[in-house]
Parts: structure tokens; C-alpha cells; sequence
């Protein structure tokens, strides 16, 4: 393998790794504070894609403008499936939450399929991210520089808001005691709902982001993507931020690595991508960051 | 007693006449992917299918009656919709399915059944091999993969290839071995083979490590969606060799997904396109009767065979003289020079279609059919 090769694979695995890591986020903050694994998550991210779509095809609103809008709908959107879905089920036991979870999916999923249509869809790219750029044999498409640049400003901004500000303490004491926080006196619902926003907007912006790499909109693009994104937050250590963002980035290392040293494994890559994660797991049940948590239920 | 079971009988012979009654109309089964990955494939031959039965909606004097099910793209569903078909419906003949993974499934219960089924773009030899009942209308893949490595060779000059294909898709396994086959048997060489699977939308790795074999020709049996990405992926990396690729490419789609990196893309498919020249009366007829119908959307490849499919069971019963399943099956495997819109179809030993591998070149952002060949197997 020649160096510029090398550094070809390495650009590729960067982009996927840092759009794994980007859906991975919206995955871990919800995890972190509700112990819910919000199985809708993959399906707000296919509406995100697909709300700038239909800005942009339908209502011809500049580029940019739609994806703003997209994800500001989405974030609403979030915050409208927390208080129909999950809400309701905040006292009840973690596995009914979980299974109003599966349903928002595949009422989601469905609903799309009866108003977008099943057929793939072509999607627009802004010029400006798609035309390559060339140097020395090797190809970079300026998103491939933009995606994971977007990723870490966004893991930053989200540490900020956790870390940093009042709405964060109240999303980190949630995370701990849920019925204290109620006591203390924490506007435990409009936290939530807030979470449930950011999480939302991570996922249509994450959307976005895979539509502009991989440009065709389906119904169900948003399950396999979200399915190796729960799972690069589960290796990184669900709940913690950075942990999501370094488990996407190794997941989309692995993927791409492995296709490049080993070509004939190529059709196998994820068997063998998520055996070398299981490994790791197996060491470290927590993931890579992952805090030792005492289970109270 | 005597009278009760004599009443029984009589109720009986009640029931059975209106049984009878109900015999009037043929009832024929249609199966196709109308959600899910194909449904694009699937919604055109469908409305193929509905286009042929307004034009002829009767047989031997019966209501044709078609009963429509959802295989949702998936080889279960396909299964249970024939099951459906077949148990609840009744049908005596089937046409199905867009795909041959599908096809596939759904043919194992039309056979157990005694069904007849007719494929409509269906085109790995598997769905017919071995089958009594199952037929189809369209040409088998080695008789694609070698028309594809015939024009490649022979037309264009190229001489060292590399494939790119789903592990997980029987078509694209079959295809892309049949190419393989005859591009090697003309003298050609294959440089790389890699694999991905059905789903993936990443295919970097792949493409950057057969760049590095500089093929002249990169052939890729996928379906359209993922081909469309698969080429778009290939030129932003800087591919300028030829990309070719089998039937399922056949989609308007792919020129709105792939954009540039599509231009001068070759692919193999029925010969039937609305922009060809020299087109046979049966198929002027059929754009024409198509665009009165759907103005909105053009017809295609997958449209033409929907059609085609259901005028052939149509003329299979018509010399049967009978709907009886048994009946069509035998009149489908004497099909000799029947006039489709896809071409003068033969069925033949195999119960598959011979008829001539059409050309298409996309060209300025649209599709041009370019040629039409016979190969040499």
C-alpha cells in the first residue's frame, strides 16, 4: 500500500468515523440522563435529511436556510415525542419507556414510508462541498473535512451546555437521582424536554450530514446508521460525550481498515468489525470511558 | 332423516352453483416489491401490469381479475404473499416478482401449490432451475453478463476489469460471475474483486483499493440506488475508468442521485427504452398507450416486461382454451416468437425468455439506448 493510499483510507475512515460519532452524541446525552435508549433517534435523523429535502426541492429555500430550519422542526419534534411517548411512562418501569421507544420508530418509520414514498431520493449538495480537491494522488472532499470538524464543535458546545450551565447541572442531577432532583426542586420535565431537543437537533444535523456524504433519502436510511451508532456509544462508554465521539471514530476506523488491508474480507466488514468490538467489551463492560454504574433498579 | 340429508344435498348443490357462478372472471395474482428498496422497479412493472389488463381485460370470455400483494422487497413477505395468493385468493397464475432473491422465494410456494408464475425482471437462472411451474419474461443473467462482456471487450476495447459486488444479493452474485466468466473466455483479464454488502452506503475502502489496480472497466451488478452511489463515490476519488453495470441500473433515479459522476455510464438491459430508434410497432403502441395513462412518468424497461408478463399469460390461456393452471403451465413452455413489447420472446427449456441484450449509455444526463446485441455464451 502506498502512502497516498494510506492516507486516502485514512480521510475516508475520518468521515465516517466523525458521522458515526455525530449520531453516537444524540444517542449518549439522552441515554445519560434518562437511562432510555431512544430507539426514535434513527428515525428523527432520516426526517431531518429529509425536511431539507423537501425546503429545498419543494419550497425552494436556499440551502442553508433549510437546513436551519430542519433542525430547529426536528428539535420540536423531539421535545413533541418526549411528552406524547415518554412522558407518560416516566414512572413506569425502564422497559415500557423502551418499548414506547421501538413503537415512536416505527410509527416514524411508517409514516414516512406513507407520505415520502419508499423510493430513493436524490439529494442536493451545495457545490462547494462536493467538488474534490486534489493533492499529491489524494482526493478530499471539502465535507470530509467539514463533517468532522462539525462533530467536534458540537461534542464542545454540548460538553458546555452539560458542564457549564444551569439547564446542564439540572440534565446532571437528573442522571443521578431523578426523584431528588424532583424534590430539589429541578423543573425536571422542561429539563428533559430540553435534552430531547438538543438530542433531536444532534440527529437531523447528523442527518444532513449523511445525506451530503451518501445523497439518496429513504425511509429506513436511518436504521442501519443509528443501529452502529448505539453501538459505538456503548463501546465509547454510553453517557459519556467523548466516548461516543472516540467510539464512532473507532468503529469507522475499523470499517474502513479493515476493507483496506484485508480486500477479501470486504463483503464481511461488519461481522468482523463488531467481533473486534465485542472483544473490547469483553474487558471493559463499560466501554472505553464508561463510568462503573450501580444499577438501582 | 332422509329428508334432512336430502335438504343437506340440495343446500349443497346450492352452494356449488354459486361457486360456479363466481367462476366467471380469471383470477390472476400479481406480487411485486411496492415498499422498500425495489419499490421504484416494483411500481413501474405494477403499473405495467394495470396498463395490459385496461387493454385486455378479458379472456375465453372471463373478467381477469387481478389481486395484488406487497412483497415489501423482502424474501418472507414474498414467500407469504404467494401463500396469500395462492390459499386465500385463489389465483390461477401469478406474475411476480422485480428481483431475483424474491422471485426466488415466492417461486418455492408457487411450485408446491402447482401455480404457474411468470417473472417479470427477475434474471438469476436459479428462480426457473429445477422449477415445473415458473417461467419469466425476461432474458437470465449469463446471458446478460456475457452480452455486458461482449460490448465491453469487443465494442469498447477494454481489456482489464474489476468487480464490485453484494454479497448478500443472488442477482449480483450471479451476474457478476457470469461476466466474469465471459470477459475471461474473450481474452480478457479481471484485476480486483471486492464485495460489499446490501445496505452499505460506504464503499470508500472498496474503490480506493481497485483505483489503486487501475482496471479499464469497473463492472458493478447493483441495484440502482446503490450503483448511483457506488459511481459517485468512484469519481470523487478520482476514477476516470468505465463503470458498467446490469439491468437493475435501469432507473430514471440514477441520474438524479448520481448526478455527473454517472455520465458515460454503460449498462446492459431489455431491449425496450421510450428513446430508442427503430423501435417494433408492438413497442411504439405500448409508449403510446403509456402516456396517454401515466402522463407524468415515462415508461421503462421494468413497465414493458409488466406488460409483457401479463399479455403472455393471457396467450397462454388463450391457446390452453382453459384457465386450469395445469393447463397454462403446458401452453407457457410451447411459447415460440410470441410479439412483446420487449421483444420477440421464446421460452425455452429452462423456461427462460431468449430474446436480444439491450445497450445503454447514459449521455448528457440521460439515457440513451445505444445498441442492441446478441451474445456469445
Amino acid at each position: 500500500m502506498t502512502l497516498a493510499m494510506f492516507i486516502q483510507h485514512l480521510l475516508n475512515s475520518i468521515t465516517l468515523g466523525s458521522l458515526y460519532a455525530l449520531i453516537a452524541i444524540g444517542y449518549t446525552m439522552v441515554y445519560g440522563i434518562l437511562r432510555l435508549i431512544n430507539f426514535a433517534h434513527s428515525e428523527i435523523f432520516m426526517l431531518g435529511a429529509y425536511f431539507v429535502f423537501w425546503g429545498v426541492t419543494l419550497f425552494h429555500v436556499p440551502w442553508p436556510l433549510a437546513v436551519v430550519l430542519s433542525i430547529v422542526v426536528v428539535a420540536f419534534l423531539g421535545v413533541l415525542v418526549d411528552r406524547v411517548a415518554y412522558r407518560p411512562l416516566r414512572d413506569a418501569p425502564r422497559i415500557s419507556a423502551l418499548i414506547s421507544a421501538i413503537g415512536v420508530s416505527f410509527f416514524l418509520q411508517n409514516t414516512a414510508i406513507v407520505f415520502f414514498q419508499a423510493i430513493p431520493r436524490a439529494v442536493y449538495t451545495p457545490e462547494w462541498l462536493a467538488t474534490p480537491i486534489v493533492v499529491k494522488g489524494v482526493h478530499v472532499l471539502p465535507l470530509t473535512l467539514f463533517v468532522p470538524v462539525m462533530a467536534l464543535l458540537l461534542m464542545l458546545g454540548l460538553m458546555y451546555i452539560v458542564y457549564r450551565t444551569k439547564a446542564g447541572l439540572g440534565m446532571r442531577a437528573i442522571s443521578k437521582d431523578i426523584e431528588t432532583s424532583y424534590l430539589m426542586g429541578v423543573p425536571v420535565n422542561r429539563i428533559i424536554a430540553l435534552t430531547f431537543g438538543i438530542g433531536s437537533a444532534l440527529a437531523a444535523a447528523s442527518g444532513i450530514m449523511w445525506a451530503l456524504r451518501y445523497p439518496q433519502l429513504q425511509p429506513i436510511m436511518g436504521t442501519i446508521p443509528g443501529f452502529k451508532a448505539f453501538i459505538a456509544a456503548v463501546f465509547g462508554g454510553i453517557g459519556s460525550i467523548q466516548g461516543a465521539v472516540i467510539g464512532g471514530m473507532v468503529l469507522g476506523f475499523i470499517e474502513i481498515m479493515i476493507v483496506a488491508f484485508f480486500p477479501s474480507l470486504a463483503g464481511y466488514r461488519d461481522a468482523f468489525a463488531f467481533i473486534l468490538l465485542i472483544a473490547v467489551l469483553l474487558y471493559r463492560p463499560t466501554g472505553l470511558l464508561g463510568a462503573r454504574q450501580e444499577d438501582k433498579v | 332423516m332422509k329428508r334432512i340429508i336430502a335438504l343437506c344435498a340440495a343446500m349443497l348443490f346450492a352452494l356449488a352453483g354459486t361457486a360456479m357462478g363466481a367462476d366467471n372472471t380469471f383470477r390472476l395474482g400479481v406480487y411485486l416489491p411496492l415498499t422498500g428498496q425495489n419499490a421504484f422497479g416494483g411500481q413501474l412493472e405494477l403499473e405495467g401490469v394495470q396498463l395490459a389488463n385496461q387493454k385486455a381485460p378479458t379472456i375465453l370470455g372471463k373478467k381477469v381479475e387481478l389481486f395484488v400483494v406487497d412483497n415489501k422487497s423482502d424474501k418472507v413477505e414474498a414467500a407469504n404473499a404467494v401463500t396469500r395468493l395462492v390459499d386465500k385468493e385463489k389465483v390461477r397464475a401469478i406474475i411476480g416478482t422485480y428481483g431475483s432473491s424474491l422471485a426466488m422465494a415466492g417461486g418455492e410456494v408457487a411450485e408446491r401449490a402447482g401455480i404457474p408464475q411468470v417473472g417479470t425482471s427477475c434474471t438469476n437462472p436459479l428462480v426457473t432451475q429445477g422449477k415445473k411451474f415458473i417461467f419469466r419474461v425476461c432474458f437470465i443473467d449469463p446471458y446478460q453478463g456475457a452480452g455486458a462482456a461482449t460490448y465491453a471487450y469487443k465494442n469498447l476495447g477494454l481489456r482489464k476489469a474489476a468487480l464490485l459486488v453484494d454479497v448478500a444479493s443472488d442477482y449480483s452474485v450471479g451476474l457478476a460471475s457470469f461476466f466474469k466468466k465471459s470477459f475471461v473466455k474473450l481474452g480478457g483479464e479481471v484485476v480486483s474483486t471486492l464485495n460489499y454488502q446490501s445496505g452499505d452506503q460506504d464503499f470508500t475502502a472498496q474503490l480506493t483499493d481497485i483505483i489503486s489496480k487501475k482496471p479499464d472497466v469497473l463492472f458493478i451488478p447493483s441495484y440502482f440506488a446503490e450503483g448511483a452511489i457506488i459511481m459517485k463515490q468512484a469519481r470523487e476519488l478520482g476514477a476516470t475508468f468505465q463503470i458498467m453495470g446490469g439491468d437493475a441500473m435501469d432507473n430514471p433515479e440514477i441520474t438524479a442521485i448520481g448526478g455527473k459522476a454517472v455520465e458515460g455510464f454503460v449498462h446492459t438491459t431489455f431491449p425496450y427504452d421510450p428513446s430508442m430508434k427503430n423501435m417494433s410497432p408492438m413497442a411504439q403502441q405500448f409508449t403510446a398507450e403509456w402516456k396517454k395513462a401515466y402522463p407524468k412518468q415515462d415508461p421503462n424497461v421494468n413497465s414493458a416486461l409488466g406488460y409483457d408478463a401479463y399479455m403472455l399469460i393471457l396467450d397462454a390461456v388463450k391457446r390452453a382454451g382453459s384457465d386450469d393452471p395445469a393447463a397454462i403451465t403446458k401452453a407457457l413452455a410451447a411459447t415460440k416468437n410470441f410479439p412483446g413489447v420487449t421483444g420477440n420472446t421464446t421460452i425455452n427449456g429452462t423456461h427462460d425468455a431468449e430474446k436480444p441484450v439491450g445497450i445503454v449509455m447514459i449521455k448528457n444526463g440521460k439515457k440513451t439506448y445505444i445498441d442492441s446485441i446478441t451474445p456469445e455464451l
